[in-house]
């Protein structure tokens, strides 16, 4: 029963960093191979605050989102003022996942390559679930807004998203902090919840699984992705593959979803838009 | 009448060629104004200058008497020029109905505060936008498209489309290029009828790239003739089409018709630029 709990803790937890990516790539169209180093940031700042400044819980845990939204920041705005073009973002991300690690690798108070030990473990399923819910909902609010639908116009077409008066920087960069901040977040949870926390937790292969989550649960979508990274947790647990299987079994799925559905789980479509058009075909018929 | 818009020796050359050639015209407020050319004669190039899609070589551009040379686009949209494109540029993958809302949003505060929690100022504003976007829909006569996809449109109602999101960005001027393209003669009509209608109802100044003769003919005054990036003629439509140097220079190359022998000066001008191109 513990065991079932912590899996499913753990894959809500993820669920909160996948759809922070989500709104990067899956709505505003940009690719980031590091997004994992802003859930380190999140559990590195949050757990450092509990850890040696005795800082409440709740505090760390934001105080760990708004320190990734500040380093996304710091990547955001020199690269991605680019016009049309995402690569220039896409390689600095690249490039700081791995300086991230090796900052945390030679800090002291990261306690290095070790990793920090003993974090008291805080985190709860019903937390994780409160923070999941609220971020979910902010996220669709977002999307609901003149910011959600700029991002969207942009990933659509950005020329045409500027001729609409949307503002291509501030878009973007918009976009990028508030899903590093979600990343954050879950950062703070994961780092309380495992209590235990090392540098090569938030490398590219992180990273890769958040993205892949993400394009296997479908662009432009909240719940396809939420869905995708809830499988790529849970399926392997449950399958109770050893662990140098797990990897393969990961990629299985990949490759499975790809092949029979390209577009992902729910590519551009909402689990209620399913419901929606069934009923409505039947009612035609 | 006042000059809207204004375009002083405007140039731009793309490596060594010269896409538009020391152009300066204007468009006054309240017409309808034309512009013709034959291919590649830098019309949609003018059009990429004015939004802000290229900087000029050289060359001032001027709405209402105030330079918006070197602005971003969304900044010279906000100061009320939008545009549609030759090539249609929708959101596909959204409705009809969000594809007219995204540029109201841009217009309509909100804080980013008001946005994430959604507060009834907030919904407010989702609930007037979503009116007057269903009510350009209606002028452009597709409301019964406005939960559709965009790219599940019919190509000519994509046009109408594209219009009306460039009408919720609510310009003083409206740049169309080439509305008409790959419309047949009744469409053609329509639309032009469509054009003058939105002239008038939203009080908005035109400036329109066209093929069709016919539609040009009919709604714009004046038209502004281009060759080779160059300003060939201004003048009503009736002028323009008696004037010798259109006469060679576009209409008797596009309808190799034999007039291309009746104006010797126009294709003098052809060679002198095409070996300047190359
Ligand atoms: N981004 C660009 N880079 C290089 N050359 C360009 C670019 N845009 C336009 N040109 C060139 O500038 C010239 C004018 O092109 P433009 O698209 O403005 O013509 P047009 O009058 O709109 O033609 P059409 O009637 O075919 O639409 C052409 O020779 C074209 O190849
Ligand atoms: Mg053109």
């Amino acid at each position: 029963m513990d065991y079932i709990l912590s899996v499913v803790t753990l894959a809500a937890i993820n669920m909160i960093a996948v759809l922070g990516l989500s709104i990067f790539t899956g709505f505003t169209g940009l690719f980031s191979f590091g997004h994992a180093a802003f859930v380190g940031v999140g559990a590195y700042a949050s757990a450092i605050l509990t850890y040696y400044y005795y800082v409440p819980f709740f505090i760390a845990l934001v105080a760990g989102a708004f320190a990734a939204a500040a380093v996304s920041l710091i990547i955001g705005v020199p690269t991605l003022r680019a016009k049309l073009r995402s690569d220039y973002f896409a390689i600095a991300i690249l490039g700081f996942g791995e300086a991230f690690r090796v900052i945390l690798e030679n800090l002291e108070i990261t306690n290095g390559a070790r990793g920090l030990p003993g974090i008291d473990s805080f985190t709860t399923l019903p937390i994780v679930l409160v923070a999941l819910a609220f971020s979910v909902w902010i996220t669709r609010n977002f999307l609901k807004s003149r910011y959600g639908v700029a991002c969207i116009a942009i990933r659509e077409d950005p020329v045409a998203a500027e001729m609409s008066g949307v503002g291509l920087f501030r878009t973007r960069l918009l976009s990028l902090v508030l899903s590093a901040f979600l990343c954050g977040l879950s950062g703070g949870l994961m780092a309380h919840f495992l209590s235990f926390i090392q540098p090569v937790m938030f490398t590219l292969v992180q990273s890769t699984q958040l993205l892949a989550a993400v394009i296997a649960g479908g662009m432009g979508s909240i719940t396809g992705p939420l869905f995708a990274s809830f499988l790529f947790i849970v399926l392997p647990e449950a399958l109770r593959v050893a662990n140098m299987w797990r990897l393969v079994a990961y990629g299985l799925m990949l490759v499975l979803i790809m092949i029979y559905r390209p577009q992902g789980i729910m590519g551009y479509q909402e689990l209620p838009d399913l419901f929606r058009r069934k009923i409505s075909r039947s009612g035609t018929k | 009448m006042a000059h809207l818009l204004e375009m002083e020796n405007l140039t731009k050359d793309f490596g060594g060629i010269r896409a538009v050639d020391s152009l300066t015209c204007c468009v006054d407020e309240g017409s309808i104004t034309g512009i013709i050319g034959p291919n590649g004669a830098g019309k949609t190039t003018v059009f990429n200058l004015i939004t802000g899609v290229y900087r000029p070589t050289t060359g001032a551009i001027l709405l209402e008497g105030a330079s918006i040379v070197g602005d971003r686009p969304d900044v010279i949209v906000g100061k009320g020029v939008t545009r549609t494109f030759q090539n249609i540029r929708l959101f596909n993958r959204q409705t009809c109905l969000e594809n007219v809302m995204t540029p109201l949003l841009q217009r309509t505060p909100c804080s980013l505060f008001s946005a994430l929690l959604r507060t009834p100022h907030a919904r407010r504003v989702d609930r007037t936008v979503r009116a007057k976007a269903m009510s350009l829909l209606v002028a452009m006569g597709i409301e019964s498209y406005a939960d559709a996809k965009a790219s599940t449109l019919p190509y000519g109602l994509q046009r109408k489309l594209e219009i009306a999101r460039a009408l919720a960005a609510e310009p003083k001027l409206l740049l169309l290029d080439e509305p008409a393209a790959g419309m047949n003669p009744e469409e053609t009509r329509s639309l032009a009828d469509l054009i003058a209608r939105v002239h008038a109802d939203f009080n908005v100044s035109i400036l329109l790239i066209e093929h069709h003769m016919d539609l040009v003919m009919n709604i714009c005054s004046p038209v502004i003739v281009m060759n080779f990036g160059a300003l060939l003629a201004v003048g009503r439509p009736d002028e323009v089409r008696a004037d010798e140097r259109v006469i060679g220079a576009y209409l008797g190359r596009k309808k190799r018709d034999g007039n291309k022998a009746a104006a010797p000066e126009g294709a003098e001008g052809e060679d002198r630029h095409a070996g300047a191109r190359r």
